[in-house]
């Protein structure tokens, strides 16, 4: 394995040690989105139909909002204790250490969520037929909302107030990942094959992992530059 | 001219203003000829349309608007790349003129769009492809707004919303595509609104004369917004002070 | 002309609300462009103005105490 590989699996490691440390924090998002849940299920009602037939929107919408909740702490503790600097003027690649703590986010969030999709589906009266197309659009689905995210928290980390609008900008951008994630759930649920909007999922996942490192560097930058 | 040397001399403030001057005053006067031609033709002189009487004379105010707002935020998207690769003063400033101008288009569109919604499809709010598409076009001007005003540094927040418009711009065809698919898993076929390339010519020609116009006038009002960007961020140089004091002692002759 | 009448134009047959509203708001973004910017401008040469004149006065006040 090369240099590159190593530097990633290091900072890998460091962040997900970091993580572990800090477990409250990171569970924080997965607890918003089963009382976001519960919330849905009480102001709803908890007729089978209705809350069924809403349940892809419900579980996409609150898989979008707790992940903009994790992402505003993305950086912050970096940032403030002066490592995101170090990070950024050490000679190795910063693309590599952006990843691979965008990759750990993803894993607290958008992983955690993909195996905790059953108990939402569960709970929201989500048709079983559809409960593997659920998992799987927020598997490939949910990277694009990491890395777009990160986008938004790299380029709000200085500011004092930076969660609503951390919001403002990271939402729109998700639009089509919400779409194209809910739509499947909702084709799969009457039992229409969904592949091309999966693969959808992927091409902006893919994208996202392509073009938004350099994004992400270029914000904590210029983040880094007002302080 | 060259083409290298046009590149040069955009990087100079002063050079900009001084040739903004006439450009803008062309600009403007074409803007000012097209948009009362094509308005008046379109509002007095066009036959209705046959579906929906008078009320499409509304499209002569709702295309434009749509159309520029979504121009602008490409231009936008094109100023922050020169501005991150090239660091050019000149595409910061355009960054910052150009969202007030793009924020009030991509509203005023919206607003014609539900006025024109009440008689065509009976409700103010339609969830069409292109309404909900200028909708999330709103919220993304609406983020570059509040970007530049939550970082106190001119410089470190042109970047930013430079940043930010890269990042919007590769996601607009995204989000369109996206959003022309959720229309047709969630309805049917809407009613469409009267498409330009099906209109007679005395029905499209007063458009494009519109169209043409609010271009003209987005170029007219960027350069003076870009004029008045370039006074104030160059307020302490010796040829803006020149200028003021050229222009009260002028104001005080009068 | 199509419209035979003055009233007949400002009615637009029955949608004249429709119409001339979204035309006022129109004339109501652009003038707001317009004069949104004239207004900074004129602002910003008032203001600059009156600093040139101040600092104009403080050079021509040094000036004289240097020669008394």
């Amino acid at each position: 394995m090369s240099g590159a590989g190593s530097v990633f699996l290091a900072q890998f490691r460091r962040e997900a040690l970091a993580s572990l440390r800090s477990l409250q924090e990171a569970v924080n998002p997965l607890v918003f989105l089963f009382l976001a849940i519960t919330l849905f299920a009480l102001g709803v009602g908890v007729e089978a139909e209705v809350l069924g037939r809403m349940a892809p929107g419900i579980i996409w919408v609150l898989v979008l909002l707790a992940n903009l909740l994790a992402l505003d702490g993305l950086f912050r503790r970096d940032y403030d204790d002066g490592t995101l600097e170090q990070m950024l003027l050490l000679g190795r690649p910063p693309f590599l250490a952006v990843l691979a703590k965008v990759a750990v986010q993803w894993c607290l969030t958008g992983l955690a969520m993909t195996l905790l999709a059953p108990v939402a589906a569960l709970l929201l009266f989500l048709p079983p037929r559809a409960l593997g197309t659920t998992m799987l659009t927020l598997l490939v689905g949910s990277p694009a909302l990491t890395l777009l995210g990160a986008v938004g928290a790299a380029l709000t980390v200085g500011l004092r107030r930076g969660g609503v609008l951390l919001a403002l900008l990271v939402l729109p951008l998700a639009v089509p990942t919400l779409i194209f994630g809910a739509g499947a759930v909702t084709l799969a649920m009457s039992g229409i094959d969904a592949s091309a909007q999966i693969y959808w999922l992927m091409a902006i996942s893919m994208l996202s992992l392509t073009m938004a490192p350099f994004a992400i560097q270029a914000a904590l930058h210029i983040s880094l530059e007002q302080s | 001219m060259t083409l290298k040397e046009l590149w040069h001399r955009l990087g100079s403030p002063r050079w900009f203003y001084r040739i903004g001057g006439p450009l803008g005053a062309v600009l403007g006067g074409l803007a000012l000829v097209l948009l009362t031609v094509g308005t008046v033709w379109g509002l007095a002189f066009a036959p209705p349309d046959y579906q929906q009487g008078n009320s499409f004379r509304i499209i002569y105010v709702h295309v434009p608007t749509a159309i520029v707002a979504q121009s602008a935020y490409l231009l936008m998207g094109v100023a922050g790349v020169v501005l991150l690769v090239w660091r050019m003063k000149l595409a910061d400033m355009v960054l910052a003129a150009t969202v007030p101008f793009g924020l009030t288009m991509t509203a005023l569109a919206l607003f014609t769009g539900a006025v024109w919604g009440k008689p065509t499809w009976g409700a103010w709010w339609v969830w069409d492809a292109r309404t909900t598409s200028m909708l999330v076009l709103l919220f993304l001007y609406v983020g570059l707004f509040a970007l530049r005003q939550a970082i106190p540094r001119a410089e470190t927040a042109g970047r930013a919303c430079a940043v930010l418009a890269v990042v919007g711009v590769i996601n607009i065809p995204i989000i369109k595509y996206s959003v022309d698919w959720w229309l047709t898993l969630h309805q049917g076929a809407t009613f469409k609104l009267t498409e330009p390339p099906s209109m007679p010519p005395e029905m499209w020609l007063p458009l494009l004369l519109n169209v043409l116009g609010i271009y003209c006038f987005f170029g007219a009002n960027l350069v003076s917004r870009l004029r008045l960007e370039i006074l104030e961020r160059e307020r302490g140089t010796q040829w803006v002070r020149d200028l003021v004091t050229g222009r009260s002692q002028r104001e005080a002759a009068a | 002309m199509s419209f035979s009448s003055l009233d007949a134009f400002f009615a637009m047959g029955g949608h004249g609300l429709y119409v001339w509203l979204s035309y006022g708001a129109a004339v109501i973004i652009f003038a707001y462009n317009v004069l949104s910017v004239r207004r900074r401008r004129q602002k910003f040469f008032r203001d600059a103005g009156d600093l040139e004149r101040r600092r104009a006065a403080a050079v021509e006040a040094t000036g004289e105490s240097h020669r008394s």
